[in-house]
């Protein structure tokens, strides 16, 4: 059964091929696949560099981070996108195969804590969050609040946010049971700002306009001063996520097995290069240091 | 639209079969009845066909889940605590470090959704249907049941989007709920479509109770409440049965209302007004998404097989009971 759909979309693929053979004979191909949460990101860099250069294809697809490092040690995609760091066993599965893996830091990201406008809190200690979403602390009460049960909100599992939620917050343990999940993080905000005693995750963007939404300072640990992600006008603090002094920020890689060559490298040139890192703010992502665009400067 | 070919059945064999009797006829149109017969006889095989294929194909995928997953973990998985100190959990929670398999809370979720919408729809359903067999007029009868097989129609998304904006909110300032979206929320929307399979079924039913047994009843000096509740309603009985079940299997089978109105958490819970994740709400929300032929992907399809041998027992009780009451009223 496998072999014949491998077979199948094989056929598929040397057809379609040769139905492009004509006009693109000279066309080199780059396949991505990896990170749903970069995919957009991705298909938008992919569109860009390809209006500006006709001569090279762009496949981006999604699938899971876990995905896209698997298929670029099996030698099946030129680059993998993917929301976490790679694994030591992934690193070291990628050298029996006769490769070793090249890391590029592309983007970066943060993920908000939000409540409810009339919920007092206003900042929580990432051990608190970790406690609150793995149903260890129940009420409100208990990180200085209102006498209210806490309701949980998270995100399909199927998210990136998701298992990054769970792996840098809750450090690898389970959701609590009760914690409802949602289809979007729009749903998310949407039901936060509903429900009085909710607490919810997701990106900050999502957030930031909201007025029934509080956006809540974070802390490591105990003795650290909470951080905000937002600055006082409402926008993405470039400066915390990228000295990661806002515990909840991520880079957003770009995996290649060896040095990339060719086609691959002058794209992963042009992405680290000012056009990609204005594609990452126009989306809202965060770009790496030392890309904020102008709008960026003169809020600063 | 309504189910009233099975149960009529009984009523009018005898005189089609008189039709088709030995009148003279010409070759022709022998041909023509054998090739709708045959045709006909093919669209029935069909339905068994289509029906035992996606049994095949669904427990052929689901049941490769147990080549990865150890069948206790269908029940409960293992977790560290807060202090490090492991604990058995019943837990739906495939995506993770330690994913967890556990079917409890979604068969509880299904059913905590599916019997509350029955119970609801019972007691309007079957009523509606008592009264459009046996109370109502030929004109109301003619206004009423064409606006119930229109209830049927309503798109469930859109029953499911009144539910998630306003009658959420409206229970939960009532009742005071601790969630928003919970069981009995769902429970409500997904009595709405199951209503109209109750009623119409109910009606047909009772029609299907000959005209003599009502007769007797009045003779005997019985009123009319008498005559329903201890002659007409005892005699439909197994039909009555058979709609209830009916519009429970399709409660169980109900998505979208679910997945937009019990708010989705996968606890163990018997409390009606917890939010729950039913079983079809999570191959809904989970299917799309998850690798082929990967363990999740697996498990989903097991939890689908298990919920459609759920659904197909019920409606083989549901037909059990249908051909019962046949046999007894064709006496």
């Amino acid at each position: 059964m496998n072999t014949r759909r491998i077979l199948a979309v094989a056929a598929a693929w040397t057809m379609g091929a040769a139905g492009l053979a004509g006009p693109l004979l000279a066309a080199e191909t780059i396949t991505v696949k990896g990170s749903d949460t970069m995919v957009i990101l991705g298909q938008r860099w992919a569109e860009e560099y390809m209006k500006a250069n006709k001569d090279v294809t762009i496949q981006v697809t999604g699938g899971g981070s876990g995905t896209g490092i698997a298929a670029l040690i099996n030698g099946t995609t030129t680059l993998a996108n993917s929301s976490r760091p790679i694994k030591a066993e992934e690193k070291e599965a990628a050298k029996k195969n006769g490769s070793d893996v090249i890391e590029f830091k592309t983007a970066m990201d943060a993920l908000a804590v939000v409540v409810n406008a009339d919920n007092p809190i206003n900042h929580l200690t990432m051990q608190q969050i970790g406690k609150i979403y793995t149903g260890y602390i129940n009420n409100w009460k208990q990180v200085g609040g209102p006498d209210k049960r806490i309701l949980r909100y998270t995100r399909e599992s199927n998210s990136g946010t998701y298992v990054f939620f769970k792996e840098h917050v809750l450090n690898n343990r389970d959701y609590a049971a009760d914690a409802q999940t949602m289809p979007g993080t729009s749903a998310v905000a949407e039901a936060v700002s509903k429900d009085a005693a909710g607490i919810g995750f997701g990106g900050v963007a999502y957030f930031a306009d909201n007025p029934k939404l509080r956006i809540l300072k974070i802390a490591k640990d105990d003795k650290s001063e909470p951080i905000s992600p937002l600055l006082t006008g409402g926008k993405i603090n470039f400066e915390v996520v990228w000295s990661q002094t806002y515990p909840i920020s991520r880079y957003l890689y770009v995996y290649s097995a060896g040095q990339p060559k060719g086609a691959a490298k002058a794209y992963l040139d042009w992405i680290l290069g000012p056009v990609g890192q204005q594609i990452v703010e126009k989306i809202e992502y965060v770009p790496m240091p030392g890309h904020a665009g102008s709008e960026r400067t003169a809020a600063n | 639209m309504s189910a009233s070919p099975e149960i009529e059945e009984p009523v009018h064999a005898a005189p089609r079969r008189e039709e088709a009797g030995p009148a003279p006829r010409r070759r022709r149109g022998r041909l023509m009845e054998f090739l709708i017969e045959s045709f006909l006889l093919v669209n029935g095989f069909v339905a068994i066909a289509a029906i035992s294929l996606i049994f095949l194909f669904l427990f052929k995928e689901g049941i490769q889940a147990f080549r990865t997953i150890p069948a206790s973990h269908f029940l409960q998985g293992r977790e560290l605590d807060f202090d490090n100190v492991p604990q058995t959990v019943m837990m739906w929670q495939p995506v993770g470090q330690n994913p967890k398999y556990s079917l409890v809370p979604l068969l509880l979720g299904s059913f905590l959704v599916a019997l509350p919408a029955t119970m609801i729809a019972t007691l309007f359903g079957v009523a509606c249907g008592v009264y459009l067999a046996e109370v109502a007029g030929k004109r109301t009868r003619e206004v009423i049941k064409p606006s119930i097989e229109l209830l049927a129609g309503v798109p469930s998304v859109v029953i499911g989007f009144f539910c998630l904006a306003t009658l959420a909110t409206l229970l939960q300032n009532t009742l005071h709920t601790t969630f928003r979206l919970n069981a009995m929320v769902g429970a409500i929307g997904v009595s709405l479509v199951i209503v109209p399979v109750i009623a119409t079924m109910t009606d047909d039913a009772l029609r299907a109770v000959p005209a003599y047994l009502r007769e007797g009843a009045h003779a005997l000096g019985a009123n009319r409440w008498e005559t329903i509740t201890r002659v007409v309603v005892p005699a439909g009985a197994s039909g009555l049965v058979a709609a209830i079940l009916l519009g429970m299997g399709r409660a169980l089978g109900e998505t979208m209302i679910v997945l937009m109105a019990t708010g989705n958490a996968a606890q163990v819970t018997l409390n009606p007004f917890d939010s729950v994740r039913t079983m079809t709400a999570t191959i809904a929300a989970e299917l799309g998404a998850v690798p082929q032929g990967g363990e999740q992907y697996r498990a989903l399809f097991l939890v689908g097989s298990i919920l459609f041998t759920i659904t197909f027992l019920i409606n083989l009780v549901a037909e059990i009971a249908v051909a019962r009451m046949r046999k007894r009223l064709a006496l």
